[in-house]
């Protein structure tokens, strides 16, 4: 971790104040999802990504000179109240520009890694990005940041936000290593994924998430190159009723019959699993899903449930 | 004994006066007692019609909906330092909404600040602002919300601290600073002006932010639009009347009208509680009524320029260190939209020289800014604004200070310091 800072010498000295709630992640306390991630998150999300992209602030100058072919540009004098007026900087007029207040946290394209706390939001499914954009604007799923962002917007420009993340068809950075996770534990977690509990009446992840973990289109997110932190939290979250989806909640009850062992079991496999070459999510379920989801619509076609 | 009876006179003197002074301005209710009218005409569809609009000027959907809910059916609370007010149900649900109200009672509610069952409303339902409406506008928003659908949703008391959660002060508190208004016109002014006043005075309640309040939560009554810091919410609501804030007298009308419409004009944006205002209630106004908004704000008393608070010596010290640091954290982070001149990028980038914006003696604005980032409203007239992404956890309190401070001082721009425990202060209450 230590070195992923020092492979972005822009970035501040880790703040104290990330600690506390990166170590919460880490025990897969439930419920944390609206305190957020501290600094230090951030600074291994930002550091990993220095690895293998620019830093995500930096993508509208790299990009500059490859747009500057495609795009309409406009230049414009910027107004100066004080008069000293300077020839304003021409502006992309794109969803890929007009969104670059996604990207901050969500990394270069939408394309987080693994390592941090945000989630990778490039390529998942349209209907899924939308619902969670309605989700956090309208309160079923609290998170300070988000809502306060999307308060004045509407349904329709969520719509195109959420349609361009998922439209990017971008590589996967390479998963978390196994690391120190317990064998017996890692098979749990495997266990769980692949096949369920059937005498605890919890079904595999696999059948609503894809058979390859890469979700299901429209609206059924993929489970693979996400941070184990950040996986942790929303199942625990869903288990004290801090993340809501639309009625009937699906995800709510099956998180409800997770131990906290299960939790953490499955969230550690999940990490540690490279994409598929292919890393669409699926046209369409494997078999009828095992519970009613409230935010995936009757017949799964098209994208806008 | 004579003394006794000498405070016990007092004291039924003062009862008396303070319920004369809650009831002032009251006409009866004819039929409350036995059973609630039935409106003597029915509405007309242009009535229906007429109350939506005159709703969408009021912005009551904002507070009396829920963010996700049915609209109008309440539940939306208002923080205040006194505690939570929740908005009630005024969809027509017989139990738990305005079903058994008449229009007179709807009207003493918007007028008087008392509900159907006679207690005193709390201001948080800016009322001191509504009385100035009129009858005629009161019935015909009556009307509109009868025509909605009934949604039995019971109302959420109130959780208001002790003395505050008592008829007996709200009492005490209307006596002091509540009286019932009307608006009446200015002959010496246009009809736009007086137009404009009612809007800006009356549903449009401005002031509720735009001004300063009280120890006790008054304001300085509805023609002050001097700023003031919204309570809670912690955003600097500038004034409207000074120059050096969010004054508009030296703007063209059709500015006014395009920042009100759109959220975002070349010379200003909204972000934050503004934004929100744009996007529920003023980009629904017609275009007469945002003329004469305009041209009442362009023709406010100008406020006197206050000196500038450059800070203490310490803080000046201090500058010179936090605006090297903030030249650097601006170039990395700020200068790819912003431009390196802070110049902006025309129709999506605000620029930050010369920026009033920015440059207020409150920086609690700028620092919110930075830490929660935002989008100007997705109007009708601006759709696909562009965002600003959070800072929160990118950087810290000193760094924020640092190109907070940077760009205060930067590029002709001349405002006092902002040290990281300022910064500390203005996050909002959640976002830590």
């Amino acid at each position: 971790m230590e070195t992923h800072l020092t492979a972005l010498p822009n970035m501040p000295p880790v703040d104290k104040r990330g600690e506390s709630p990166f170590f919460h992640y880490r025990l897969g306390a439930p419920g944390i999802e609206q305190r957020g991630p501290g600094f230090r998150e951030f600074a291994t999300t930002a550091g990993a990504a220095a690895k293998t992209e620019p830093p995500a602030f930096g993508v509208w100058r790299l990009q500059r000179a490859k747009l500057r072919r495609v795009t309409v540009w406009f230049a414009a004098l910027a107004v100066c109240l004080d008069g000293s007026c300077a020839l304003a900087a021409p502006v992309e007029d794109s969803i890929a520009q007009r969104a670059q207040a996604c990207v901050g946290c969500h990394g270069k394209e939408g394309r987080a890694a693994a390592d941090g706390y945000y989630p990778r939001i490039a390529g998942k499914p349209a209907g899924y990005l939308y619902n969670q954009l309605l989700n956090f604007r309208d309160g079923r799923r609290p998170y300070a940041l988000m809502t306060t962002l999307l308060q004045p917007l509407t349904d329709d420009y969520l719509h195109e936000i959420a349609s361009h993340f998922s439209s990017l068809e971008l590589p996967y950075p390479p998963p978390q290593p196994v690391g120190s996770g317990h064998p017996a534990s890692l098979a749990h977690g495997k266990a769980l994924v692949t096949q369920g509990d059937a005498a605890r009446h919890i079904p595999a992840c696999t059948q609503c998430h894809g058979k390859a973990l890469t979700g299901v289109a429209p609206a059924i997110p993929g489970l693979l190159g996400l941070p184990p932190d950040y996986l942790n939290a929303q199942l625990g979250a869903w288990q004290t009723g801090g993340r809501h989806a639309q009625a009937p909640d699906c995800m709510a009850q099956v998180a409800k019959l997770l131990s906290p062992d299960d939790v953490s079991a499955l969230t550690q496999w999940l990490s540690t699993q490279p994409l598929p070459a292919s890393t669409q999510p699926a046209a369409s379920l494997p078999s009828a899903l095992p519970i009613r989801c409230g935010g995936v619509p009757a017949g799964s076609t098209g994208d806008k449930p | 004994m004579k003394r006794l009876l000498t405070l016990l006179l007092v004291i039924a003197g003062l009862a008396v006066a303070l319920v004369a002074l809650n009831l002032r301005g009251e006409a009866s209710i004819p039929g409350t007692a036995i059973a609630p009218l039935t409106a003597a005409l029915p509405p007309t569809p242009g009535q229906i019609a007429r109350g939506n609009y005159l709703a969408l000027l009021g912005d009551c959907r904002a507070c009396h909906s829920t963010q996700g809910g049915t609209p109008y059916a309440g539940g939306r609370g208002v923080d205040t330092p006194f505690g939570t007010v929740y908005a009630p149900n005024l969809t027509p649900d017989d139990k738990t909404g305005i079903g058994s109200w008449t229009s007179a009672h709807f009207w003493r509610a918007l007028h008087n600040g008392r509900s159907r069952d006679g207690h005193l409303l709390y201001p948080a339902f800016p009322y001191p602002n509504y009385t100035h409406v009129t009858r005629q506008d009161s019935d015909a928003i009556y009307a509109y919300l009868r025509s909605l659908a009934p949604v039995s949703q019971p109302n959420r008391p109130n959780t208001l601290r002790f003395p505050y959660d008592s008829q007996f002060s709200l009492a005490v508190w209307r006596a002091l600073y509540f009286s019932p208004g009307q608006h009446v016109p200015d002959p010496a002014r246009s009809g736009e002006w007086n137009r404009g006043a009612y809007l800006v005075q009356g549903l449009g309640h401005c002031n509720a932010c735009h001004s300063s309040r009280n120890l006790l939560g008054a304001t300085r009554g509805a023609m002050d639009l001097g700023g003031g810091l919204i309570p809670v919410q912690n955003w600097y609501a500038p004034s409207l009347s000074a120059a050096h804030e969010a004054g508009v007298a030296d703007w063209d009308t059709q500015q006014v009208v395009e920042l009100l419409r759109k959220g975002v004009s070349p010379q200003a944006s909204t972000l934050g509680p503004m934004a929100e205002v744009v996007f529920r209630s003023t980009q629904y106004f017609s275009d007469d009524d945002l003329h004469a908004v305009a041209i009442y704000l362009k023709a406010l008393p100008p406020a006197r320029a206050r000196p500038k608070a450059l800070g203490s010596d310490a803080a000046q010290a201090a500058s010179a260190r936090l605006f090297d640091q903030g030249a650097k954290i601006y170039e990395k982070q700020c200068a790819s939209c912003h431009g390196d001149q802070g110049q902006g990028a025309a129709g999506a980038y605000p620029a930050l020289a010369g920026n009033r914006a920015l440059q207020m003696n409150s920086s609690v604005n700028l620092v919110r800014v930075v830490v929660e980032g935002g989008f100007a409203p997705a109007t009708a007239a601006n759709p696909r604004p562009y965002g600003m992404p959070p800072f929160a956890t990118a950087l810290n309190d000193e760094e924020i200070a640092a190109v907070v401070t940077f760009m205060r001082r930067s590029w002709g721009n001349g405002a006092s310091p902002v040290s990281p425990l300022e910064v500390s202060r203005s996050r909002g209450p959640t976002i830590q």
